[in-house]
């Protein structure tokens, strides 16, 4: 691959200097015009070359969907994302269409209508009649994309605790790691504030509230799959983003304020982890895992482990010097397992009592 | 009639010139063209430190294993033994972005040819306040002295990135570059905030009331009406920015909670209480989105006019062009919450603001296809300036093709704050505006400096600027699909990213090679001062009043009376009843040429 990469990038440095050879040799043979100002010559050239880019912005296109395509996510992993999905695959290939037309258009002109000292311009200065449809065409085109992505949005955000047995859970952001707090056999988290935070107490748990007892804190996201979950966000610092890609799910995270974000898990990361998509992607990995090793062993360090997929969850806000490594792993699993992990956490209660007898 | 006044007297008072020393007329000049060339001059050099900038960040994220001495020589102590330090990797983004944004595309652009062309194209003198002009620029100059001294403080330059939010900004426990460094950066904008409104509020001025005779609104030159408009949206938006820099201020220094709340860091409880970042980013982005169009629309301008002229054809749907820049300038005061659709605001106000931010999309669509119809049957003068045009049309549609995907709440969700935002801004704001700047270099330099840029430097310097553009923005797309989140310091904490890496690699290659390129320019740019071909005085065979000028620059402009306006300043190409150019063997007629017999107005 770098190989081909580096090929591709010498390639094109060469065609630059082969073009500034030729445009430095024209301009030598025209010597005598020297008035700085395009000639024929240079229109007819200058107009080729913007044939020639619009092919390139083509083959380029072409290349980064060809190359790239195994980089797009796989599919999502909730249940709002295949809207979401179908949104953006509907909008793609909508904007898509349009570039290829209007910069084809666009270049074919540039091309078409070089200068040259015997043609004449056409005075062209309105038409109403053009104007109005290209006026009319991305009104129409746009409503249609505003109503679909309002109607999605409204979906996703609308987020209500009473409807079917949500989970809740806080996931609570500092510089620069996650905790998540899940609310225990009530369902309700106690209250928290920074204010609260002590010796075992990281997260500002209110020692008074009854219902924060039984809450439990982890520092690994388990998720059972198919039951809606309510996230609650909280920061102890800076702005973080909760940002899980898989579940097509992003929410800030906001010191003073809760925000929420909610989604229903619909793929185990035993389902995600055996597609056909993630089998390929890791075993790509791997591979250029396996490669960067022998570099790194040849020159004495240690050897990369082998990567095995998991779900997680990144900080997409600016947050500070490790902001590059604030992440979660997620993991989707059924019910059963989920409670089988939960019941190994310990509570809030347990914490202050285990602390308390140290 | 106040303008019709203000000939009469120009001209009377022409005669007597004040004594012109080194330093006025160099150093503190009131001359809107050497003001111009200053704030051109200033602004390319702050363009060099931006460009660097990127570059040595760029190298990081191709080769992040990998050490450089160039690293150590630069960045010092955050570049020991040539690895780069991660704080100053966030310091580096956050100036690369401030500097660009600010004092490149802000103040070089439109400071630039603002200064340059409103008096010259409207037919004035100077500016309203030539005065009020000087003090504008050297407010412009402290600002980016003091901003490039911020790099030189102790625990490094501000790095909370260009947006500056709120908690990091506000407290040095939460990154080093929020103390000195975050000081001198909101000093130095609050001072560039001053000069930018004395300036703007200049601008107004200038063409509401010095046009000359005959010079209506509807026959002003395209770049003109940017200008204008431009200015309005800069004196309506740079003042929220000033207060939310003083609030911010007030919460470092003076122990306020504007903006903090709740805050335990560095193993203490802030006394804070009350505050919210989220108001924040509600005011920076009441400038932030504006100011995309103030980085915007004078580059559009420029393009109008510069295709107009050399595709010898008057731009097309004149009227719509103005509409559209009206629109775009209501519209962009209302649309600000697109950048927070994920910030904890009401999901309802993510709905608005996804309705007026589509609704962007319209006038900008309606101006793309009018440059493309402008092409159409043209006879088109390929000057490196035209190049450039035709350019910024490619990257405008191809960056505003994606805003479509950013501006709808629920695709926002998953490519918020990845690359694939990084490639959508840069090729629609970054890299379309320095194209108009560079259009306006080309086009406008025998105006500023009385000699030619070399026309074949111009195609080198375009092409591989072009394809390097491209080359760098293109796949970035894609690895923003890839959900790679930007101002990330290295990805290989993420094994998932580590296919990316050769992606990177290919970036950063096309990012060198398009920096390089820019030397060429320079090159081109400083020995042409020197050494280009004496300018006649209408090279490109334009219409509009400048050019009606003489070549050497004097003070006041036109040596005898100001010129009178008879007609719009696009009848390029056009023909009598029977087919012969207006002005037979020439296919322009300027602004200041009558209407001639048998002629008809063929525009509306």
């Amino acid at each position: 691959m770098t190989v081909f990469l580096t090929i591709v990038v010498v390639a094109l440095i060469g065609i630059s200097l082969w073009q500034m050879s030729k445009i430095l040799k024209i301009s030598q043979v025209s010597g005598s015009d020297d008035s700085q100002v395009a000639n024929d010559k240079d229109n007819n050239l200058q107009g080729k070359l913007m044939l020639a880019f619009v092919v390139f912005i083509y083959l380029l296109t072409i290349f980064c969907f060809v190359q790239y395509h195994s980089f797009f996510l796989p599919e999502s992993a909730s249940e709002h994302g295949v809207d979401y999905d179908r949104l953006m695959l509907i909008s793609m290939v909508l904007i898509m269409f349009v570039q290829i037309i209007t910069q084809g258009l666009l270049h074919f002109f540039a091309y078409k209508y070089r200068g040259n000292k015997e043609n004449k311009a056409l005075f062209f200065a309105d038409n109403d009649k053009l104007e109005f449809i290209w006026t009319i065409i991305p009104v129409i085109v746009l409503a249609g994309l505003i109503i679909y992505g309002l109607f999605t949005w409204t979906d996703i955000m609308n987020i209500d605790e009473e409807e079917g047995d949500p989970l809740i859970v806080e996931l609570y952001a500092y510089q620069f790691d996650w905790r998540a707090r899940y609310a225990g056999a009530d369902n309700v988290l106690g209250k928290a504030n920074v204010r609260f935070i002590e010796g075992v107490n990281t997260l500002g748990v209110d020692a008074s509230d009854l219902y924060g007892m039984d809450d439990k804190i982890t520092n690994e996201l388990h998720l059972p799959v198919n039951r809606k979950v309510i996230f609650k966000l909280r920061s102890q610092d800076v702005l973080h983003s909760a940002y899980m890609p898989f579940f097509r799910a992003q929410m800030n995270v906001v010191p003073g304020m809760i925000t929420e974000f909610s989604y229903t898990p619909t793929k185990t990361s035993e389902e995600m982890r055996n597609s056909d998509f993630m089998v390929e992607k890791v075993a790509t990995i791997n591979e250029i895992r396996k490669e960067k090793s022998k570099e790194l062993v040849a020159a004495g360090d240690e050897a990369l482990e082998r990567y095995e997929f998991d779900y997680y969850l990144l900080c997409n806000k600016i947050c500070g010097a490790s902001h590059y490594n604030m992440q979660m792993k997620i993991v989707v699993e059924s019910e059963k397992d989920y409670n089988a992990w939960l019941k190994t956490q310990k509570t809030f209660k347990e914490e202050l009592t285990a602390q308390a007898s140290n | 009639m106040a303008a019709v006044a203000h000939v009469d007297d120009h001209a009377e008072d022409h005669g007597h010139h004040h004594k012109e020393t080194f330093i006025t007329k160099y150093i503190f000049s009131q001359d809107h063209k050497m003001i111009s060339k200053q704030y051109l001059v200033t602004g390319l050099i702050m363009g060099i430190i931006g460009i660097a900038m990127s570059i040595l960040f760029r190298m990081q994220l191709a080769w992040p294993d990998h050490k450089f001495t160039i690293f150590e020589v630069l960045l010092g102590k955050f570049g020991t033994d040539g690895v780069m330090d991660p704080s100053i990797y966030l310091a580096l983004v956050t100036i690369h972005g401030t500097i660009m944004v600010f004092f490149v595309l802000t103040a070089g652009l439109s400071g630039t040819f603002s200064n340059l062309l409103i008096p010259l194209q409207i037919g004035a003198r100077d500016m309203a306040s030539g005065f009020l002009n000087m003090v504008s620029y050297w407010l412009f100059f402290l600002s980016s002295v003091i901003m490039v001294l911020s790099l030189f403080a102790e625990a490094g330059p501000a790095s909370a990135g260009w947006t500056i939010y709120p908690p990091l900004s506000a407290l040095p426990q939460a990154i080093g570059g929020s103390g000195t460094g975050m000081t001198l950066w909101l000093v130095s904008m609050a001072i560039f905030i001053a000069s930018s409104l004395l300036g703007s509020l200049n601008y107004v001025v200038t063409v509401i009331n010095l046009r000359t005779k005959g010079m209506s609104m509807t026959r002003m030159p395209l770049t003109i009406w940017a200008f204008f408009v431009t200015a309005i949206i800069g004196v309506i938006s740079f003042p929220v920015l000033l207060s939310a820099a003083l609030l911010l201020i007030m919460d470092r220094g003076f122990g306020t909670s504007f903006y903090l709340s709740d805050i335990y860091i560095a193993g203490e409880v802030l006394h804070n209480q009350g505050g919210s970042p989220v108001l924040f980013e509600h005011l920076f982005w009441f400038l932030g989105h504006p100011e995309v169009y103030i980085v915007l629309l004078p580059a559009l301008g420029i393009t109008s006019e510069i295709i107009a002229t050399n595709a010898r054809k008057p731009i097309f749907g004149y009227r719509a062009m103005v509409a559209s820049i009206l629109a775009i300038a209501f519209l962009s005061t209302i649309v600000w919450g697109h950048h927070m659709f994920i910030s904890g605001m009401n999901p309802f106000l993510g709905s608005v603001f996804t309705f007026t931010t589509l609704l962007i999309a319209i006038p900008s669509a309606v101006k793309s296809f009018n440059y493309i119809t402008t092409l159409w049957k043209g006879n088109l003068q390929y000057n490196p300036a035209m190049l450039f045009s035709i350019g910024l049309v490619s990257t405008f549609i191809t960056g505003g093709l994606t805003g479509i995907i950013l501006g709808d709440s629920t695709l926002d969700i998953n490519v918020h704050d990845t690359y694939f935002v990084v490639a959508h801004f840069h090729l629609v704001m970054g890299i379309s505006a320095l194209y108009g700047l560079f259009a306006g270099v080309y086009h406008w330099f025998p105006k500023m400096y009385g000699r030619m840029m070399n026309k074949n430097l111009g195609y080198v310097h375009f092409w591989i600027t072009a394809i390097g553009a491209y080359g760098v923005f293109f796949p970035m797309h894609f690895i923003g699909m890839a959900g790679l989140p930007r101002r990330y310091y290295k990805n290989s904490e993420f094994p998932y990213f580590d296919d990316l890496a050769d992606t990177n690699v290919l970036i950063t290659v096309f990012a060198i090679i398009t920096a390089a390129a820019q030397l060429v320019f320079l090159y081109n740019f400083i020995s042409s001062i020197f050494y280009g071909k004496k300018a006649e005085q209408n090279p490109w065979k334009s219409n509009t009043l400048e050019w009606t000028t003489p070549v050497e620059h004097v003070h006041g402009n036109w040596p005898g009376a100001i010129p009178e306006v008879h007609r719009w300043p696009y009848d390029y190409s056009k023909t009598r009843e029977d087919g012969e150019y207006v002005i037979p063997g020439q296919d322009y007629v300027t602004q200041i040429t009558p209407m001639q017999e048998n002629e008809e107005e063929l525009h509306h």
